[in-house]
């Protein structure tokens, strides 16, 4: 089975700068890690590897250079190859682009089973591209996956966590799979992992390398703009007090749930 | 599809239907959607795709919409991500719309990516607003971006439809007025347009008994500033005394201290109870924007310039491990006497 898992490199703090001029993300000079949430498909991944003989697992992500520590941090973990896709000409790219560049990506490497992604990613958290990239691949999205029931013979039946509850469902292979946390408890990895992922080459590739039309991505190839970023100005012009003295400040607290009628 | 495409025109929103019956999410939508028609001058309609709903359609335009688009067919019962979007691009292609709508639940946040990757154009999530800007007439939509610390004013200047999503309950849906007049269109398709290389095996419905906190009336919420989990037990005292529901911050599910289930905020669940009370949460904006439509909020939290002071009616800074004692003890006192009082 050959599986393809698609991670981001998010900030690791919540500082992070922004572009004023282009409204998005400056990407260079900040810490950086592995999408949180990326971690359960990527552990996803290597749960099948380990039932299922002969399985490769490539990670994919679309970045920076420096983004190849994300992509070697999932080979610890127990991937087998890492592709980063990285060119200047994918800079600024809405999901839409995004989508396009990593489905690009995806076709250069030929035949596979299975895509798996993570719910969203915890800076932009859209939770738009795995789904996106489905489509442009022509394949079915199931999305909000909590666990995999059986996979094989060219076939996948998978539980979708949604409001309410569970809904179960079979599908034919190729499918994408963006999972939730549910899904799993992704692994630590190892020493021998990690001196795997050190020794492993991680390909970059470029635009023209992935055969990828430079109008259908970054900035030029979103449909969408960013045109003001702000901090927001919601206030209520509450009552504030000081709560030096608990005693006498839980007695105001309770009058005002008391003229509320909330009491 | 490129804006020179053709005449875009109408505000569309996508209905949701569960075994039949249409979900309230998509009254919501058609208060947000609602807005936009009247302040563009155009129409609104709704879409809505399933099995045995062509009857129920009118009630979509007792909510707001001028114009219902069905899609009635048992290969629609379920939801089939391939199909519905499918479905959806031809309707798209066909009717041409300026703007389309959904809401983030499991449904919208599945398709509308989807359909957006297919008909070629842009889809913002989670928009916290929408409006049109006067001398454009482009949808403006606004959402918390970086982690939620800030906002993002994004346009979708040269695609069509411009696409959003808003999180579910963020509008309350306009009341019902069985005499409003619209029309409702039915639309077929041939039956192989209905296979999906996804098939519907079996729904498991949660055994909870437990209310959503998106249903609560009242919510107690603990955040980083309770510091572990045994102290965010006093959440829970305090919520159980208040009859309340549990909320968390992101940071304290992250640590672990409460499940996934009771998040508030952009990466949880949007709330809208008559109290809030915030609890050792500084008020990230990915916060504020899952608990901005509650009706009173009351905040208690050490640093004065946490940003949920500005969206409390009644804030307390100071300690939460002495205040939140003493707020625990007097409720205590309170109950015992009240129900010695009423027997």
């Amino acid at each position: 089975m050959r599986i393809v898992v698609l991670v981001k490199q998010v900030p690791s703090t919540d500082k992070v700068k922004m572009d004023e001029k282009t409204g998005t993300m400056v990407r260079s000079a900040m810490e950086a890690e592995l999408n949180p949430l990326d971690l359960y498909a990527v552990e996803e991944a290597v749960r099948i590897k380990e039932k299922t003989e002969g399985t490769e697992i490539t990670v994919m992500s679309m970045g920076p250079p420096s983004a190849t520590y994300a992509i070697r941090e999932a080979i610890a973990m127990g991937c087998d190859k890492g592709v980063l896709l990285s060119d200047s000409a994918f800079a600024g790219a809405d999901t839409w682009a995004t989508a396009s560049t990593l489905s690009s990506g995806v076709k250069k490497l030929g035949e596979f089973d299975l895509l798996l992604s993570g719910e969203r990613a915890t800076d932009g958290e859209t939770g738009q591209v795995g789904p996106s990239v489905a489509a442009q691949l022509d394949m079915p999205a199931l999305t909000y996956v909590s666990k995999i029931r059986e996979i094989g013979d060219g076939k996948i039946v998978v539980e979708r966590a949604i409001e309410g509850g569970h809904e179960v469902v079979e599908s034919s292979l190729p499918a994408l799979l963006s999972v939730v946390k549910e899904i799993n408890e992704p692994r630590m990895p190892n020493l021998t992992g990690k001196i795997r992922a050190r020794k492993t080459e991680v390909i970059v590739m470029t635009a023209k390398e992935i055969g990828l039309d430079p109008s259908r991505t970054g900035l030029t190839g979103s449909p969408t703009r960013v045109v003001k970023i702000f901090y927001p100005s919601i206030s209520r012009n509450g009552m504030i007090v000081d709560g030096k003295d608990p005693e006498k400040t839980v007695e105001q607290l309770l009058q005002f749930l008391n003229d509320k009628s909330f009491t | 599809m490129k804006i020179n495409e053709g005449t875009f025109q109408g505000v569309w929103t996508l209905g949701e239907q569960r075994e039949g019956d249409i979900s309230s999410v998509s009254y919501e939508l058609l208060a947000w959607g609602r807005e936009l028609a009247d302040k563009r001058g155009t129409t609104l309609a709704s879409v809505i795709l399933g099995h045995n709903i062509e009857e129920k359609a009118e009630n979509l335009i007792h909510h707001g919409a001028d114009i219902v688009y069905v899609v009635d067919h048992p290969g629609l019962e379920h939801f089939t991500p391939d199909v519905h979007s499918a479905i959806l691009e031809k309707l798209v292609r066909e009717v041409m719309p300026e703007i389309f709508i959904a809401s983030a639940t499991t449904y919208g946040r599945t398709v509308m990516p989807v359909l957006a990757a297919r008909i070629e154009t842009g889809l913002t999530a989670d928009c916290t607003l929408l409006d049109i800007e006067q001398d454009t007439g482009l949808l403006i939509q606004t959402r918390p971006a970086i982690g939620g610390n800030v906002m993002a004013t994004i346009k979708t200047p040269e695609h069509r439809p411009q696409m959003s999503t808003v999180r579910p309950r963020s509008k309350k849906p306009l009341p019902s007025d069985e005499s409003r007049k619209g029309k409702i269109v039915l639309k077929e398709y041939p039956d192989e347009q209905y296979v999906s290389k996804v098939k519907f095996i079996e729904f498991i419905k949660e055994e909870t008994t437990a209310l959503p906190i998106q249903e609560a009336d009242i919510i107690v919420s603990g955040g980083k500033g309770l510091k572990d989990a045994k102290s965010f037990n006093l959440i829970y005292e305090l919520a159980d005394l208040l009859n309340s529901s549990v909320g968390a911050s992101r940071q304290a599910v992250d640590m672990g201290w409460i499940p996934y289930s009771h998040q508030v905020g952009l990466s949880g669940k949007t709330v809208s109870p008559r109290l809030y009370i915030a609890i050792g949460i500084s008020g990230a904006v990915q916060h504020l924007a899952g608990m901005s439509p509650s009706d009173v909020v009351v905040a208690i939290n050490n640093d004065p310039d946490a940003g949920i002071f500005r969206v409390c009616d009644f804030g307390i800074v100071g300690d939460i491990f002495e205040i939140l004692p003493v707020f625990i003890e007097k409720l205590r006192e309170r109950k015992a006497t009240s129900s010695k009082g009423g027997s």
